[in-house]
């Protein structure tokens, strides 16, 4: 593993492609070529891509099945509604409002629940999410079944691409640091890393908590994209909806979440009219991947590197190949 | 008190499907690790042809039970060698994603075929009586899924604990490289779990559509999941451990849905399941087992 620098031009290029690309969408979107039908997706794509990198952190690098990751985004997704409409409070409240009720969240499910392992995880973390979905079902105010209606639509192009990218870097950075390298050796092998003297339940609470948090962020920008929410829209069905996108990207490669969460919203939206199709495509991804490819799209060594590496530079190379 | 009684009844019936299906889930957990998350969907599958021989065939009750529990000991084969037998060897999560497809794909296979919508299980198949005994109703629904569950049960302790398969299935689960090395074929022995766990999933489905009259494709999800905290509840892997965590299961959601908040019934199940993860994990059987390296 070799340590990340950041050399000034490389970062300079970055910053300038990411801002070209900035520019250049708000500049379709303004003159309309980008039409209401695509930008609905390209809010559903950046959304997911947050969902994804995030659960990421949980379910790749460190490892902890995780199978209730649209709970939080759930409790984000009320959080900021309830802060902006109830309250009238500005976006940006909401915002850190959802941010920081889902790391709470985050923090009360994952203390008690991680200290299980692997298939009892996932149970109490779907169980957990479930409950969440539930709670959320028999609070009168905020909606009930019905859920909160007429949110104001605040989140914009500059909001979801300036959310992902933050995502995106931060998972970066964290998984690049010594954090992340603490994170992956609990993935890699747990008694061994404990034996190494790391505290293996912080960070696991650690990545379940920024997971959530940035579950949470989706949730918000969700509800101030599609201006409507309720409890029904969190099931675990949603849960399994990211999952797919991550173990097809590959269990530890944000680049490959990156990619499989756009392909998977672009096919969602291609196969909007065949609900049962795009589910059986689901379950039949989940399957052969995980019987012919375990290690997803991007677990391949090579190919993430030869393609992405002259971009991200050094940045995403370790992190691609854990 | 009387109205304890008569939910102590209902809950009695309910359990024992749960009690059934969490045979199942215990069963394959108890021999290859897995938690077959398409359990529940197998289910699913039985209490659909179960309807359908009633509804389509015109069989009776009888004959649509064990024509369900065949069809799905079939599938649950099936499944076992398609999708989970060539990851034997990977690691538990990918194990358990696949398993997880393999119950969405059950699922809106189901949906796809024979659309999303309720269906009613026909009537016909067994007319309701209902019996007063010192002011408690018993329907003879009640009787017949809880004799049958019963039946069923000592065939699989008779099974288990007689029968020379049951007693290979017993030495996979303790130790699979020894019980190759005593001869037994484990891939076998995988295959009879797995077509004894569907079976009676199978016969668990039909006695659902039964209880509720009605069958949707999803309808395995809930009763699953129940299921599945009803088997680490009396401890996984344990046989008797599943039978009275169905039991105990299907008593407290029907106390749950009759005292309290019925809304709040399907949340009380996970709740239990975090309680008894967080207190005894090995479930009320189990017995603990220090950490192996």
């Amino acid at each position: 593993m070799r340590k990340a620098s950041i050399k000034p031009l490389q970062f300079i290029f970055e910053a300038a492609v990411l801002a070209c690309l900035f520019t250049l969408v708000q500049y379709a979107i303004n003159s309309n070529i980008i039409n209401q039908y695509y930008q609905i997706n390209l809010a559903s794509i950046c959304i997911n891509i947050i969902l994804a990198v995030s659960l990421n952190l949980i379910n790749g690098f460190t490892g902890q099945l995780s199978l209730g990751h649209a709970g939080f985004m759930a409790v984000g997704a009320y959080a900021a509604a309830v802060m902006t409409t109830s309250l009238n409070q500005p976006f940006v409240f909401g915002i850190m409002a959802a941010c920081l009720a889902a790391a709470l969240a985050g923090l009360i499910i994952g203390v008690p629940t991680l200290r299980l392992k692997g298939d009892y995880l996932a149970i109490a973390t779907l169980g957990f999410g479930e409950i969440i979905r539930v709670v959320l079902q028999n609070i009168d105010y905020i909606g009930g079944p019905a859920g909160i209606q007429g949110i104001p639509v605040y989140t914009n192009w500059p909001w979801l691409f300036g959310s992902s990218v933050l995502t995106i870097v931060v998972i970066v950075n964290i998984i690049n640091s010594s954090y992340g390298r603490a994170i992956i050796s609990v993935r890699e092998d747990e008694v061994a890393s404990e034996l190494m003297g790391i505290n293996t339940t912080r960070y696991k609470v650690l990545a379940f908590v920024i997971g959530a948090l940035l579950a949470g962020l989706a949730g918000a920008l969700y509800a101030h994209y599609f201006y409507i929410i309720k409890p029904d829209n969190f099931n675990f069905l949603k849960s399994f909806d990211i999952l797919v996108m991550v173990v097809l990207g590959g269990l530890g490669s944000t680049t490959g979440a990156v990619i499989a969460a756009i392909f998977i919203t672009v096919l969602t939206a291609v196969l909007q009219s065949f609900p049962a199709i795009r589910m059986i495509l689901y379950a039949l991804i989940l399957v052969i991947v995980m019987i012919y490819r375990p290690q997803g799209l991007m677990g391949n060594k090579e190919w993430g590197r030869k393609t992405w590496g002259r971009i991200w530079g050094g940045k995403n190379g370790p992190s691609a190949n854990k | 008190m009387q109205e304890f009684m008569q939910q102590m009844i209902n809950g009695l019936s309910l359990g024992a499907i749960y009690a059934l299906i969490a045979l199942g889930y215990t069963m394959v957990y108890g021999i290859i690790m897995l938690i077959n998350f398409a359990h529940g969907d197998i289910m699913m599958v039985g209490a659909y042809v179960g309807f359908f021989s009633i509804a389509v065939l015109g069989s009776n009750i009888i004959a649509a039970l064990l024509f369900a529990m065949l069809s799905c000991a079939a599938l649950g084969v099936i499944i076992e060698k398609i999708a989970y037998k060539p990851l034997r060897n990977s690691t538990r999560i990918a194990a358990l994603i696949t398993a997880i497809g393999v119950s969405l794909l059950l699922e809106y296979v189901t949906i796809f075929f024979l659309t999303p919508d309720q269906r009613v299980f026909p009537e016909s198949a067994f007319p309701l009586h209902n019996y007063e005994i010192a002011g408690l109703v018993i329907s003879n629904k009640d009787i017949f899924i809880f004799v049958l569950a019963i039946l069923l049960m000592l065939i699989l302790q008779y099974i288990i604990k007689k029968t020379r398969t049951g007693k290979a299935m017993r030495a996979v689960s303790q130790d699979p490289e020894a019980a190759i090395l005593m001869g037994i074929s484990v891939d076998k022995i995988i295959s009879v779990t797995f077509a004894i766990g569907s079976a009676l999933a199978a016969a668990a489905g039909v006695m659902i559509g039964l209880y509720y009259n009605t069958i949707n494709p999803l309808m395995g999800i809930i009763p699953g999941l129940k299921a599945f905290v009803a088997a680490v509840l009396g401890g996984i892997g344990i046989i008797p451990g599943a039978m009275v965590g169905g039991f105990l299961m299907g008593i407290l959601e029907t106390m749950v849905s009759g005292y309290g908040s019925s809304l709040y019934r399907d949340a009380v199940a996970f709740g239990v399941l975090i309680l008894i993860l967080l207190i005894k994990p090995t479930g009320l059987f189990g017995k603990n087992t220090g950490e192996k390296v």
